[in-house]
């Protein structure tokens, strides 16, 4: 990049860390085994260093290494924990529950499995983007044989009470499977103590290289089995077939490491830099922030500004701050986020949303410029928004019949 | 996706923004959209009586940088015409030289409709006759 950009996408995707591929160098060229070569040096090397990757993955989330099944993905992972326990228990039951606001590689899946023949429940969220635990008890019966419910939101960063679910499901026996996605690297995540059984989660959100991720599956108290969802050559105990990305899975487990080692650090200065962010963006008038602020990701801020449109907000600064919005202006669609909407947020209020996500080399410079630059967008826009000239006035909005299309 | 040129320069530089006083009888408002489809637009006319010619048109849009852009372009476009023919300018003369997208075409089809709207308003405060509603979308 010529230009120094601010980059507040990291919910979407984190910078690989320079450690982390200078990991993985050595496993393209001078090491190019295939782990499943079980005869000469080359297959030994990878293999020892995808079981050294296991075991700095099992040790970020407190597990046993064999509980790790290395995948290409999240997206992949929420595949095969919902489709794979599905398929295995579906002679116990049916029955599936989620949230409405969970990430779109689950809501697609179980979308997938009504179809061949799945009942879902897709629970609500209260305002603040949590779920009412009472709602879940209630909506489990004989027939469930799943919860799948996001570890922290990727929008909105808001945590779910998971160890109170972990507590529900373990004591009505039913599976409790969470896409960590956001979470793990970020805040500590023990699925073990917390009563859940399957999770997925990826290594490019927590500074490692696309294309790899694990699905951690229970192998006592319970022990969970899921159908293979790729066949081939029983890699990854049968779970998941496919040649292992040898180098892909080595900067997993170095990104795992330094996650471990790094989290706290990490996770108390970027909690001070969006608290600076947010309050500075506060200071705006008619702006507020989206979701529970007590359970919330400690790098994360949705924030909207009432009167502004996401996306033409994002053009006033978008050669210089990357980050979202929940507008989904470019989208055939239409339609704002779906995850803001099931808050309770109304659609002008969704559609006039920003998703602020720092990471590792985010820096109180970007935050002062980013609060500089968007301030002065938010203000631009509004002197072009006919509904913040409207509200000024002192309209009532609501009161206004406006022509739909 | 990446914006036309055209676009980004009308997003930048917009043409025309602020309010025309509504109380004046020769001006006439046109008012689309709505806040939860993510994109309002006001645009404003003030026309000479005596020619016709619509003399100060105005703008102000809620939305994305195309809405932006077309509102912008059809202020551009209407100021010194008169209402006849700032009437028959259709979405797809704004589609073609913004060169929006698919997914971007309503933001002219609204452009249109406040452009209609506001003349729909002016010849209503004037007692003159009001053309069939605008094609509805």
């Amino acid at each position: 990049m010529s230009k120094r950009m601010i980059y507040l996408d990291n919910n979407a995707t984190t910078p690989c860390d320079p450690r982390v591929v200078e990991a993985m160098l050595p496993y393209f060229y001078e090491n190019p085994g295939n782990a499943a070569s079980r005869s000469h040096p080359f297959g030994w090397v990878a293999e020892e260093a995808v079981d050294y990757a296991r075991e700095q993955v099992a040790q970020l989330i407190h597990v046993d290494p064999k509980e790790v099944i290395f995948t290409s993905g999240a997206t992949e992972g929420d595949n095969l924990a919902i489709k794979g326990v599905y398929e295995m228990y579906k002679r116990k039951g049916n029955h599936i529950i989620t949230v409405r606001t969970e990430h779109k590689a689950v809501l697609d899946t179980c979308d997938h499995l009504e179809k061949m023949g799945a009942e879902i429940t897709y629970l609500d969220v209260q305002n603040d983007g949590r779920i009412n635990l009472a709602d879940l008890e209630a909506a489990i019966k004989p027939t469930t044989i799943l919860v799948s419910v996001m570890w922290a939101n990727n929008e909105t960063g808001v945590i779910q009470p998971m160890t109170e679910i972990g507590e529900i499901c373990n004591r009505k026996g039913v599976l409790f499977f969470s896409d960590a996605t956001q979470a793990v690297g970020k805040i500590p995540v023990d699925p073990k103590a917390t009563g859940v059984h399957l999770m997925a989660f990826t290594a490019h959100k927590m500074y490692g290289p696309k294309g790899v991720g694990a699905l951690y599956v229970s192998r006592k108290n319970p022990r969970v089995k899921v159908t293979a969802q790729i066949d081939g050559g029983g890699h990854e105990r049968g779970m998941r077939s496919g040649t292992l990305n040898v180098p892909g899975i080595v900067g997993f487990g170095k990104a795992a490491e330094l996650a471990r080692l790094e989290m706290a650090q990490d996770a108390e200065r970027l909690s001070k830099l969006r608290d600076r962010l947010q309050e500075g963006l506060m200071a705006l008038e008619e702006t507020v922030v989206n979701g529970n602020e007590a359970y919330r990701m400690p790098h994360v801020a949705n924030i909207s500004f009432k009167h502004v449109e996401g996306e033409g907000l994002m053009m006033t600064f978008n050669q210089t701050i990357a980050l979202s919005s929940g507008s989904a202006c470019t989208s055939a669609s239409l339609e704002p986020s779906y995850v803001l909407v099931a808050m309770g947020l109304g659609d002008d209020l969704a559609h006039s949303s920003l998703r602020l996500s720092l990471g590792r080399f985010s820096t109180p410079e970007d935050v002062e410029e980013a609060i500089t630059l968007i301030s002065n967008g938010v203000n631009h826009m509004r002197e072009l928004s006919p509904i913040w000239e409207m509200y000024k006035e002192g309209v009532d909005l609501s009161k206004i019949e406006w022509s739909e299309h | 996706m990446a914006y036309s040129d055209k676009v980004l320069e009308h997003f930048k530089n917009p043409r025309n923004v602020g309010t025309l006083d509504k109380s004046k009888k020769n001006v006439g408002t046109g008012l689309v959209g709505a806040p939860e489809c993510g994109d309002v637009m006001r645009l404003q006319i003030e026309v000479d009586d005596a020619t016709g010619v619509i003399t100060d048109a105005k703008f102000k849009t809620f939305g994305c940088g195309s809405a932006i852009a077309s509102s912008s372009l059809a202020t551009e476009w209407i100021i010194g015409k008169n209402v006849e023919e700032a009437a028959s300018i259709d979405n797809m003369e704004i589609v073609e030289e913004l060169a929006l997208p698919p997914v971007k075409i309503h933001c002219s089809v609204l452009a249109e409709d406040a452009i209609k709207g506001a003349i729909r308003d002016y010849r209503i405060k004037n007692g003159l006759p009001v053309e069939e509603e605008a094609k509805a979308h």
